[in-house]
């Protein structure tokens, strides 16, 4: 019998048909996590809707930008304001879209009757919107490139940005998780993603905008300041600890 | 706890110390030479900026104690904590605002970080109310609040970092508060100012958590006494409920 | 030999809802291997004791033990054998049959093959790579059934277990959550008839308050349409 897109096979779990014992079952933190992620990642690539829209939404931002600051090309601190904007306004469509399957299916319940430590779905789901928003770089980044950006950035500097979008990405994820959740169980769910998730991200601009102009400046060292890579590893941390301790009252009944 | 005790010794010591606080600051304090008489609302936005931050970690303080107990009040606490913060914020904002026109002639500046990061707090915060209103089950309207409460509350001091790591290298600051030394005949009516800040912020607090208090427990009250259907339902409210018992 | 330990106590349990009571003061028990059959009309707090029971609700005061555990706080003990069927069927509609009891099957640590026979059991088989908003109301109940039993629960808390079944399909999910499956079980009813004669203690409940709870002999059919009054 022959399917259609399925997902990738993999083993099945060690565990007996019908555990039995005075033990009580309890599944590991990574497979619960991995089981999540397949069905997050799954469910992505075989209904596509969130990673397109986001990916899309970012092009159509980037000719706004060019008729709204009427401008043919944007270098330094201007490129790199256009470029974190148009991603920070793609990720708000990915925050909002995040819990919303759950919600609307049960699968949040799901996940809550399984024997696991419900900080799995924490990782997943930041795990995977960490995915998406990748995803959408790898269509982003290159567009503006294209279509707005002056100078040609070395392969280095390139690099050096790619780190930035990695810490930066972390950050989003780890908000963007935290703040769909919350806003998942409210009735103003795509008003409240943007008005609550972008004042807890302007650190996370100030870093990564800051940290960006160097690297597509016409002229000057094509090198990041350490101090901004400081600031986003920071906040990467202290969000990591902060929704690792909360997020579990988020999902609970 | 009962909070209407000691209500009228508190309200009396607030307006005492804001008199003379700002008594002080109109007669004793030395005019600045550039700036002139706007430059002393510094002696109000700044106090209220420290108690209003002060306000927003003790809310998140309070957000952790309801997450850990899941007692009720300690989330009335929290929003009330917030809320009052909230319109101390606003005050913040416009004597910020005042006090940028005097020092350098424009109604908003981007220089001074501490005042662009109070910005982003108030809008942060701002969304409290409106997140509380629009979850319909009290308990998780409730346990919502205290999670924001508590992310807000360790955002504030993250965001101030972020904000002053922005600006540090382009705008030196201009005016040196607390921690640049204030000049002697500054400090009194500063601290007393700053004291009278607390003292106002303490005593509404302690207000509005009477009011509410008892409130939610004549309607507990009434329930025991007339049965259900004498007290009306409660309807949508972003402000917390107590249980009737 | 002493008596095996009851699967489920409850003492004085109460649940509110904002200002309302969902359940207040429920004390029962229900010994293992036994059918406990809930009556009572919308809004009685069926769903919610289902719920408190499987861990989803915490109690918000009395005492709740399930397989001898205490709830809130023992919870995550005995998550991995209960087995909960509600209105909702809690599978994602844009993946298969399958992969919605393969990802289940991962989350409580069971093998596939358990998959495949109760695919077989349900008679899914040949459907079961077909995504599950292609099938029909039946089948998504039948579907639910085997996500409830995938992990071979102790405790089944089955919310109007056979709505949306026809004769078939009820005969094809009975023996997975009927009496003789052996399983301690939790079932709502609006049917006085058929509730009685599955069940060993019957439970009414009116607005959240206990109106009657007794061994099944000691129930009469009055008493359950009493409830609907």
């Amino acid at each position: 019998m022959t399917t259609r897109a399925e997902l990738p096979h993999t083993e099945s779990p060690a565990g007996p048909s019908r555990p039995r014992g005075d033990e009580p079952p309890f599944v590991p933190l990574r497979v619960a996590v991995a089981a999540l992620l397949r069905k997050e990642l799954g469910l992505e690539l075989r209904a596509p809707q969130a990673v397109p829209a986001m990916a899309l939404f970012s092009i159509t931002t980037l000719v706004v930008f060019h008729f709204a600051l009427q401008r043919g090309q944007v270098d330094g601190d201007l490129a790199s304001g256009v470029l974190w904007v148009t991603l920070l306004f793609a990720a708000m469509l990915g925050i909002s879209r995040l819990f919303v399957a759950d919600h609307e299916e049960g699968g949040l319940d799901g996940f809550l009757l399984a024997p696991t430590d419900r900080t799995a779905m924490l990782v997943a789901k930041a795990f995977g919107l960490f995915a998406f928003l990748a995803a959408v770089e790898v269509v982003a980044v290159p567009a503006f490139a294209l279509m707005l950006l002056g100078p040609s950035p070395s392969i280095a500097a390139y690099g050096q940005l790619a780190v930035l979008l990695l810490l930066a990405d972390a950050g989003i994820a780890l908000v963007g998780t935290m703040v769909g959740a919350m806003a998942v169980q409210t009735r103003t769910r795509d008003l409240i993603v943007p008005l609550m998730a972008l004042p807890l991200l302007i650190p996370v601009v100030i870093g990564a905008a800051k940290g960006t102009t160097p690297l597509l400046a016409t002229a000057g060292p094509h090198s990041v300041e350490v101090r901004w890579l400081f600031v986003l590893g920071l906040y990467d941390l202290v969000f990591g600890l902060l929704a690792f301790a909360l997020f579990d009252y988020l999902i609970e009944d | 706890m009962l909070y209407g005790t000691r209500l009228r010794a508190l309200s009396i010591a607030t307006l005492v110390t804001m008199t003379a606080a700002l008594a002080l600051a109109f007669f004793y304090a030395p005019m600045d030479a550039d700036q002139g008489f706007m430059q002393k609302i510094f002696y109000i936005h700044v106090p209220l900026g420290i108690v209003a931050l002060c306000g927003f970690v003790w809310g998140g303080i309070n957000g952790i104690q309801h997450l850990r107990t899941r007692d009720p009040k300690y989330d009335l606490r929290s929003y009330v904590a917030i809320h009052l913060s909230l319109v101390l914020g606003a005050g913040v904002l416009i004597t910020g605002s005042i006090w940028a026109r005097a020092s350098w002639g424009h109604w908003w500046v981007w220089d001074e970080p501490t005042l662009v990061s109070f910005l982003i707090v108030f809008l942060l915060y701002a969304t409290y109310q409106p997140m509380r209103f629009s979850i319909e089950d009290r308990e998780k309207q409730a346990r919502y609040a205290s999670v924001f409460a508590v992310t807000a509350g360790a955002f504030v001091p993250l965001n101030f970092i972020a904000v002053r790591l922005a600006q540090a290298y382009t705008h030196p600051r201009v005016f040196a508060t607390a921690d640049g030394g204030l000049p002697a005949k500054m400090q009194l009516p500063f601290y007393l100012s700053l004291l009278g800040m607390a003292l106002l912020y303490v005593t509404l607090w302690r207000y509005e958590m009477a009011s509410k208090n008892t409130s939610w427990q004549l309607r507990a009250l009434r329930r025991k006494l007339a049965g259900d259907d004498a007290v009306p339902p409660v309807g949508r409210t972003a402000a917390p409920t107590l249980p009737s018992s | 030999m002493a008596a095996p330990p009851a699967a489920i106590e409850l003492e004085g349990l109460t649940r509110r809802y904002g200002e309302r009571v969902a359940l207040q003061d429920v004390t029962l028990t229900v010994p293992a291997g036994t059918t406990l059959v809930v009556f009572g009309p919308n809004g009685a707090g069926k769903s919610t004791l289902l719920r408190v029971l499987a861990t989803l609700l915490r109690p918000h005061s009395g005492v709740v033990r399930v397989l001898g555990r205490a709830l809130p706080d023992d919870g995550w003990a005995v998550r991995g054998r209960i087995g909960l069927l509600t209105h909702e069927p809690l599978l994602y509609r844009d993946l298969s049959g399958r992969e919605n009891l393969r990802f289940h099957a991962r989350l409580h640590g069971v093998a596939f093959d358990r998959v495949e026979e109760l695919l077989e059991r349900v008679g899914l088989r040949l459907r079961a790579d077909d995504r599950v908003h292609t099938y029909s109301r039946g089948m998504v109940q039948r579907l639910a059934v085997c996500r409830a039993v995938l992990h071979d629960p102790d405790v089944l808390l089955l919310d109007e277990p056979r709505a949306n079944l026809d004769p078939a399909a009820t005969d094809l999910v009975e023996p997975l959550i009927g009496a003789a499956s052996g399983r301690t079980r939790v079932v709502t009813s609006h049917d006085p008839a058929g509730g009685l004669a599955e069940a060993d203690i019957a439970l009414g409940l009116r607005g959240g308050r206990t109106a009657f709870v007794a061994p099944v002999d000691h129930v009469r059919n009055a008493e359950i349409g009493a409830l609907y009054r």
